[in-house]
């Protein structure tokens, strides 16, 4: 893909002597949304956790805007503009739901993301600003995860499991949000356990099966028997 | 099909081999009072002392995970009660260590009731603080001279052995006798069942406790089992030195620092380690203790090092590059061939 | 009249052991480390201060504008260097280390300055009084080291919870995986947060090389002080660590007016009751 974002070239990972990852290659364009599916252990989350710098990789591996970046440790990733919402949400519980927001944009990165405007794009938090942050549902902390990402103005944003332990309308809501921040000029990834959810949302999909990418092309030519057939392998 | 049967052996040809230059080496320490000089004697016996102490702290910190910086405590205790029930109470001497053993081991009771309550780092500190309060206890107590201390009366030294010589060699025998009856009970635990939840314990404590390990019971034993020990090891220690002092017998330094520098540099959670660790620490001792100082700021640099970049110790670098194992510990699955293969072949 | 004074001095000591535990109870906060070796820095400042205002010929209180900040360094570099390499899930590295540590400090000072007690001079403010009313009087020096005391914790507290700074801290050690991606680097935040720490050491050893005569043997005995006062007040909770240095200092001024060999004794055993008696402490905030 000519003038992509990110590109992932080829990645493998390591958990030990444990290979999950065996020669990823994926393309994101700039404003797209990429939706990443595949079953238990076909190393999704590792994908994410690999470009957001929290697994070591290959230097050209990784590259984003045309600068490598795979041997960069996750808090310089942060710094260049990518941006991971870790699964399980993981909001720190020592910090109310604005001190997590703020904590998010720590490094100060220019853009149009600030307090005012998470709390426009969820009201919820607003309304919950100083509580701790256990005290949110769940819903409402995979918002508050959302908008501590997005506090960090990244280029691009990963987003892992969004919709996990969530209920469907609160899972609806959230995904509603999601094309405001494509809007504003942020590429989304997400990994999704949800496959309806995760083709109704993105423009194009990978679907990987025991570390390998077993399918890639546009949502709309994603049918249920390619998806089977890439989900499951032979 | 009938199922492949096993059974469970601990020696191998290369720890057999081991142990029999183990047993060598024992046979040869025992008769050394004919073949050694009276300071040689005194040498060997304070190795003893610490191969045991060095032993016992490793059973708790390396295998139930409970770093005590406080062991000194135990040994202060059983210093004090060697004189203390020899002198007010008409204890025959060799008689006085294993009764200091059994009251150490009551006394841990509820130490240990207390300082379990503290976790981890805090825990080692809460250790000290009760050798803390042993010590300032001990400088209480003036019919043992408070402060200051006092000296084992004579008539007392008499009642070990009528001569000299003959009480340098009993006490040289207990002190060996003694080193090794640690080192067997240890090594008899640690074969047990209860040393199969230790080393469990020792690996992930949280996946043995949720394999049904009672976690608080065997780190409650072993603590208990250690003091004994110690306390034992205290007495005989003081009873060779004839005088006891507050600071001397509850000296962190002595008692706690040099143990843990043998430990670490042997190598922690195996029973060799502290063996290998004690003949290092004597060897630089011998090297280097004109420097004072220096030579304790030295030890604790080469801790510091070992800690870092050789964290299983001396031995710990021997098994992983050689695997061996001088005392039988290691379990190994044999399998037996299924019974119907052996009939089949016999048609 | 005895008693009050012999309590008014327990509570300004207090202050002073509060400020040992202040630094201890914040490193076990951040990182879950317990600097055996914290008592060894304290002294360690003493000495700094003694070289500082000999060779420059200031006073202790002058000295502090060196003393603090070198210590602070002192405190990055050890944590970069050294510390943050024993981190992790295993209890036994940062133990041992801090430990030889503790070893080489004492016995490096040692050779350095043998073992003669030292003394930090202050002039006129080492004898001055306060007549509160008649029979009670109260030292300047103690009163202002108290006064010092809470300050620091107050402050403590500020940066804790109103910073950007102390977010950085708290996020940190709830969660250092996640706190990297909010572009927090662990090792950078550890290693600030064991300067914080030396740096309020620093100000103790001042403080303390000025009150009562110091030697290269006495660290030990201040980090156990620090402990307890840090167990007795409660664990996570700064305010409680002045409560539990508050008690620790009565305790001790009780045990020393009945008997002065009864001093340490005293405080030892109230610690070892509140183990008993309610393990959490005084005023706990519990946090894992």
């Amino acid at each position: 893909m000519p003038d992509a974002l990110l590109e992932v070239r080829d990645l493998t990972a390591f958990y030990g002597d444990f290979q999950a990852l065996f020669g990823v290659s994926i393309a994101v364009a700039r404003r797209e949304v990429v939706a990443i599916i595949g079953a238990n252990g076909a190393g999704k989350s590792t994908l994410l956790k690999s470009i957001a710098g929290l697994l070591p990789a290959r230097r050209d591996a990784i590259v984003l805007d045309g600068a490598p970046i795979g041997d960069l440790p996750a808090h310089r990733v942060v710094a260049r503009g990518i941006a991971l919402v870790p699964e399980g949400r993981r909001l720190f519980p020592s910090l109310t739901v604005e001190e997590n927001l703020l904590i998010g944009g720590q490094l100060r990165r220019p853009g149009p993301w600030t307090l005012e405007r998470v709390y426009a794009l969820f009201p919820a938090l607003a309304e919950r600003r100083h509580l701790p942050s256990p005290a949110l549902s769940g819903g409402q902390q995979q918002m508050a995860a959302l908008g501590r990402a997005l506090m960090a103005n990244p280029w691009l944003l990963l987003c892992d499991e969004i919709s996990l332990g969530l209920a469907p309308i609160v899972i609806h809501d959230i995904y509603a949000r999601l094309p405001a921040i494509v809007a504003e000029g942020i590429s989304l990834v997400i990994v999704e356990q949800d496959i309806a959810q995760a083709l109704a949302a993105a423009s194009r999909v990978y679907c990987l099966q025991e570390g390998r990418v077993a399918f890639a092309g546009a949502a709309r030519a994603a049918t249920r028997e390619t998806v089977a057939a890439a989900y499951f392998g032979n | 099909m009938s199922a492949a049967t096993f059974h469970v052996r601990f020696t191998d040809r290369r720890s057999a081999i081991g142990l029999a230059a183990f047993a060598a080496a024992l046979v040869a320490l025992a008769c050394a009072p004919w073949w050694a000089g009276r300071d040689d004697l005194y040498l060997l016996e304070q190795i003893f002392a610490y191969v045991a102490l060095a032993s016992l702290w490793n059973l708790l910190a390396g295998y139930a995970g409970l770093v005590s910086v406080g062991q000194q405590a135990y040994v202060g205790l059983g210093a004090y009660l060697l004189f203390g029930l020899t002198i007010f109470a008409d204890v025959p001497p060799l008689w006085a260590i294993p009764l200091a053993g059994l009251i150490g081991a009551l006394a841990a009771i509820p130490v240990a009731a207390l300082v379990f309550r503290l976790r981890g780092h805090y825990f080692a500190i809460g250790t000290w603080v009760v050798a803390e309060v042993f010590r300032l206890l001990a400088s209480q107590v003036a019919a043992l001279g408070g402060g200051s201390g006092t000296s084992l009366p004579a008539s007392i030294v008499i009642a070990i052995a009528p001569s000299r010589t003959m009480r340098e060699f009993v006490v040289y025998w207990i002190a060996l006798a003694l080193a090794v009856a640690i080192l067997g009970l240890i090594l008899l635990l640690l074969r047990s069942r209860y040393g199969l939840a230790l080393t469990a314990i020792r690996d992930n404590e949280l996946a043995a406790r949720s394999n049904g390990v009672d976690v608080a019971r065997v780190k409650f034993v072993v603590y208990v089992f250690t003091a004994c020990g110690t306390a034992m090891v205290g007495a005989l220690i003081f009873l060779q030195k004839l005088r006891i002092s507050p600071d001397a017998a509850f000296s962190v330094n002595d008692w706690t620092a040099f143990v843990i520098f043998i430990t670490v540099i042997g190598g922690i959670g195996r029973l060799e380690g502290p063996i290998v660790g004690t003949i290092v620490f004597f060897a630089l001792r011998q090297a280097l203790a004109d420097l004072g100082a220096l030579y304790l700021l030295m030890l604790g640099a080469v801790a510091i090092v070992v800690m870092l970049w050789a964290p299983k110790g001396i031995w710990g670098v021997i098994v992983e590059r050689l695997d061996w194992q001088i005392f039988p510990l290691q379990r190994r699955v044999v399998f037996a061939p299924p019974a119907d293969n052996i009939a089949r072949s016999k048609t | 009249m005895e008693w009050t004074n012999t309590i008014v001095q327990g509570v300004l000591t207090g202050g002073l052991y509060a400020m040992f535990a202040a630094g201890l109870s914040l490193i076990f906060g951040v990182m879950r480390l317990v600097n055996i070796a914290h008592g060894d820095f304290i002294v360690l400042a003493a000495y700094l201060a003694l070289v500082v205002t000999e060779t420059l010929g200031i006073g202790p209180l002058p000295s502090l504008l060196i003393v603090v900040p070198l210590m602070a360094a002192i405190g990055y570099a050890l944590q970069r260097g050294l510390l943050n390499r024993t981190l992790g899930d295993d209890l036994l590295p940062p133990l041992l280390v801090t430990f030889g540590l503790s070893i080489i400090i004492q016995n490096g000072l040692l050779e350095l300055f043998t073992a003669d007690s030292r003394r930090l001079q202050a002039g006129a403010l080492e004898v001055a009084t306060w007549q509160v009313t008649p029979g009670l009087s109260i030292g300047l020096l103690p009163l202002l080291q108290f006064v010092a005391a809470v300050a620091v914790i107050g402050g403590l507290q500020e940066l804790f919870y109103r910073t950007a700074f102390g977010r950085a801290f708290r996020a940190t050690s709830d969660d250092p995986a996640v706190a990297q991606l909010m572009g927090l680097d662990n090792r950078h935040v550890f290693a600030l947060a064991m300067a914080l720490s030396l740096a309020v050491v620093g100000l103790a050893g001042v403080l303390l090389a000025v009150r009562a005569n110091f030697d290269p043997a006495i660290g030990p005995a201040r980090l156990i002080f620090g402990f307890e006062a840090v167990i007795i007040g409660g664990l996570g909770n700064l305010w409680g660590t002045l409560a539990g240095g508050i008690a620790l200092g009565v305790a001790q001024a009780i045990g020393a007016k009945l008997d002065p060999g009864w001093q340490l004794l005293a405080g030892h055993l109230t610690f070892l009751a509140v183990l008993g008696a309610r393990p959490e402490g005084l005023f706990p905030r519990i946090r894992g």
